[in-house]
């Protein structure tokens, strides 16, 4: 079958094996010759190649509950439960998941295995903060668990390990309470991207923190941004506090021609969104759908970005140094006539001790590129900007960063590879990112 | 209410299972695998089952229907919906020229399924109400090259609910024949897909909804209806030269 990240690009072709149990993945892993390798795959949410390989394995069917305890608010299941069916099962409960990312689309495996963040990592750090323990069939077929007290080492690189340590069965992991399923939203204007860091520090308290960014905005206007800040709503002590609806559908059927995302619509997009929001009202009551999904509302909508697919990047830079670097990379961006419909802007809290996680101390700017030809040599140039700023790029969007980028920026790589090469010597478990990078191969 | 679910480690009925636990229907499942039972009956407690509970049993053992079955009954205290799932996708070259695999087969998804419903229909009638639904298949609408062995044990099934539906109705007891085309699965695991597959998830949607409504025929997804009435509307001396 054809195989592809969630942006569409690089398309390569696969075998898809869906082993519907532990026991049947375990045959398959040591069913294997000497030379195959895979790669496990769940919702395919990943942006690049973090999840193609000749091999997917697939979590598809490895998506059952095993244990949910109210009272120590812990639930246990397996890899390919998505995020979204998690909430399902916690809202009507009044628990809730601590992390969530942009989409709930995504299964409980990927989230571990990209380490993934959402609008509360300043205060709550990443996912895998969360995840008590993982169970996995590594490449000898064996199935073991691992948490920050047993196999320590292979939990530190499983979590946000991209897949490379094993696949992930099921893991347990710690929920949060709520007082209701709403979201109490404010939303902040900033002028310029120096206005918009004063508003995420002042706001350093707020539970979920999150800025879109007018990303063709220049001179004294770059960096424009509305910051969204919310707060879990109190609860009105009604049955409809931990209702869960979700939002209904819309659907891109196909690829959409890709001149129509061009800089003019995407000018008109971006001024447009920032002057209807600008107007809005300061503060308001979402679902929480609405408040963290928004994109979910239409599926497919990486197919807007036409047949070639598109890029998203992601970086981080320390603080210090953030507002040079991000003003660089946007003076940079719209230098080389290009735009982004999503630009986001979030401020992360520490490091955790995983060694490939993306999250460092700093903040992050989000990008979505049409991808065309011309688009290549600029992002080598962001790269070079985020190098010289002590940053890095999220290996969970990346299609395209070099060894040299990818080591130079990822200071533990070593570490991990030590440990990669004690658990699976033969690179059973290799993507084209990580053949890319110099992890396998 | 009270669902009980036979073939319930199939992915349609697992589909099906968690739909009714999130609504917290009582369930009760029987299939052969016990460990994947184990993990379903675990799986829908979590998703919101008030009670899930399961027996283990080959189908093919024909002479343990009726305990098993009464076992159901006692376990859930009646039975509103009897879903019965279970089935196998045979490879049509080898079952053609095995009679002994041929016979297994249409035991599996024929035979096997009238021994439960005469089981079960004097179970429903005494309670005077609830619903039996089986998954056939759109197979068993025409017996075509690729499939017929599979396709005549479905057919067996379907024209079985249709005379059943007639006996029953008097006692307020309702036949639903569900019919899906094709369906990404385990089972379907060595085909290639393309757009007319469809998720069991999305099956078992439209399975719930028909048993709420009381549907007799129901094709999943609908579009299934037309496709098969095309099929069939093509003329014999057409037909036999076709191989899909």
């Amino acid at each position: 079958m054809e195989a592809m990240g969630w942006g569409r690009y690089p398309k390569t072709t696969a075998d898809l094996i869906q082993p519907v149990d532990s026991q049947a993945l375990q045959k398959f892993i040591s069913s294997q010759k000497k030379s195959a390798s895979c790669i496990s795959r769940g919702s395919g949410r990943s942006y690049g190649d973090s999840a193609l390989s000749a091999q997917l394995v697939s979590s598809r069917f490895l998506d059952s509950f095993l244990e949910l305890d109210e009272q120590q608010k812990v639930l246990r299941c397996g890899a390919g439960v998505k995020l979204g069916d998690i909430l399902k099962v916690c809202i009507p409960r009044g628990l809730f998941l601590p992390v969530l990312p942009g989409t709930k689309a995504v299964s409980l495996g990927g989230a571990i295995a990209a380490d993934v963040h959402g609008k509360n990592h300043h205060l709550d750090g990443s996912f895998c903060a969360h995840v008590k323990q993982i169970s996995l069939v590594l490449a000898s077929g064996e199935l073991v668990t691992c948490s920050e007290r047993e196999n320590t080492e292979l939990f530190r690189a499983t979590c946000g390990g991209m897949g490379l340590t094993g696949v992930i069965v099921d893991a347990s992991l710690s929920l949060d309470s709520i007082p209701s399923s709403y979201i109490d939203q404010r939303s902040l204007v900033a002028n310029n991207l120096r206005e918009c860091f004063e508003h995420i520090q002042d706001n350093a308290d707020s539970k979920y923190s999150v800025a879109w960014l007018d990303c063709l905005a220049t001179a004294k206007n770059l960096g424009r941004s509305i910051l969204y800040l919310g707060e879990h709503a109190p609860s009105k002590n009604r049955r409809t506090d931990t209702l869960y609806r979700e939002r209904s559908h819309l659907g891109v059927p196909f690829s959409t021609p890709s001149f129509l995302l061009n800089k003019t619509t995407m000018s008109l997009f971006n001024t447009s969104y920032f002057g209807v929001q600008k107007r809005k009202r300061r503060s308001t009551t979402l679902g929480c759908d609405s408040y963290f999904f928004p994109l979910d509302s239409i599926s497919n909508w990486n197919r807007l970005y036409g047949p070639n697919g598109f890029l998203q990047y992601q970086f981080v830079i320390p603080s210090e140094g953030a507002l040079e670097g991000i003003t660089s990379v946007l003076e940079k961006v719209s230098e080389n006539g290009k735009g982004s419909f999503l630009t986001v802007l979030k401020k992360f809290g520490e490091a955790n001790e995983n060694l490939l996680s993306f999250p460092k101390s700093g903040y992050t700017l989000t990008l979505d590129f049409k991808n065309e030809p011309a688009l290549f040599p600029l992002l080598e140039e962001l790269d070079r900007i985020v190098l010289a700023h002590d940053g890095r790029l999220y290996l969970a969007k990346d299609a395209r960063m070099s060894e040299e980028v990818f080591k130079a920026s990822y200071p533990n790589w070593e570490r991990f590879m030590s440990i990669k090469n004690k658990y699976d010597p033969n690179n059973r478990f290799a993507s084209l990112q990580s053949n890319r990078l110099g992890l396998t191969q | 209410m009270k669902v009980l679910i036979i073939g319930a480690t199939s992915a349609i009925a697992k589909a099906t299972a968690r739909n009714y636990a999130q609504q917290g229907y009582s369930l009760h499942l029987i299939a052969r695998r016990e460990d994947q039972l184990e993990l379903l009956v675990s799986d829908l407690l979590v998703r919101g089952a008030s009670k899930a509970s399961h027996s283990v049993l080959d189908l093919n053992k024909f002479a343990q229907h009726e305990k098993i079955l009464d076992a159901a009954f006692t376990e859930l205290g009646g039975v509103d919906i009897a879903l019965i799932c279970h089935g196998s996708l045979p490879d049509q070259d080898k079952v053609e020229k095995n009679f002994k695999q041929a016979q297994k087969e249409i035991n599996t998804n024929g035979i096997s399924v009238i021994s439960l419903l005469t089981e079960l229909a004097p179970k429903f009638v005494e309670q005077q109400q609830g619903t039996i639904a089986v998954i056939t298949s759109v197979a068993g609408d025409r017996g075509r090259q690729p499939n017929f062995v599979y396709g005549a044990a479905k057919s067996l099934v379907s024209t079985y609910l249709q005379g059943l539906r007639g006996k029953l109705l008097a006692h307020n007891v309702h036949i639903v024949d569900i019919r899906p085309g094709l369906v990404d699965s385990p089972m379907t695991a060595q085909f290639p897909k393309g757009p007319l597959w469809s998720s069991p998830e999305r099956i078992a949607q439209k399975i719930v909804k028909s048993i709420r409504r009381g549907s007799h025929t129901v094709y999943a997804p609908g579009y299934w209806r037309v496709i098969m009435f095309i099929v069939s509307a093509i003329p014999e001396f057409v037909f036999k030269r076709l191989k899909f």
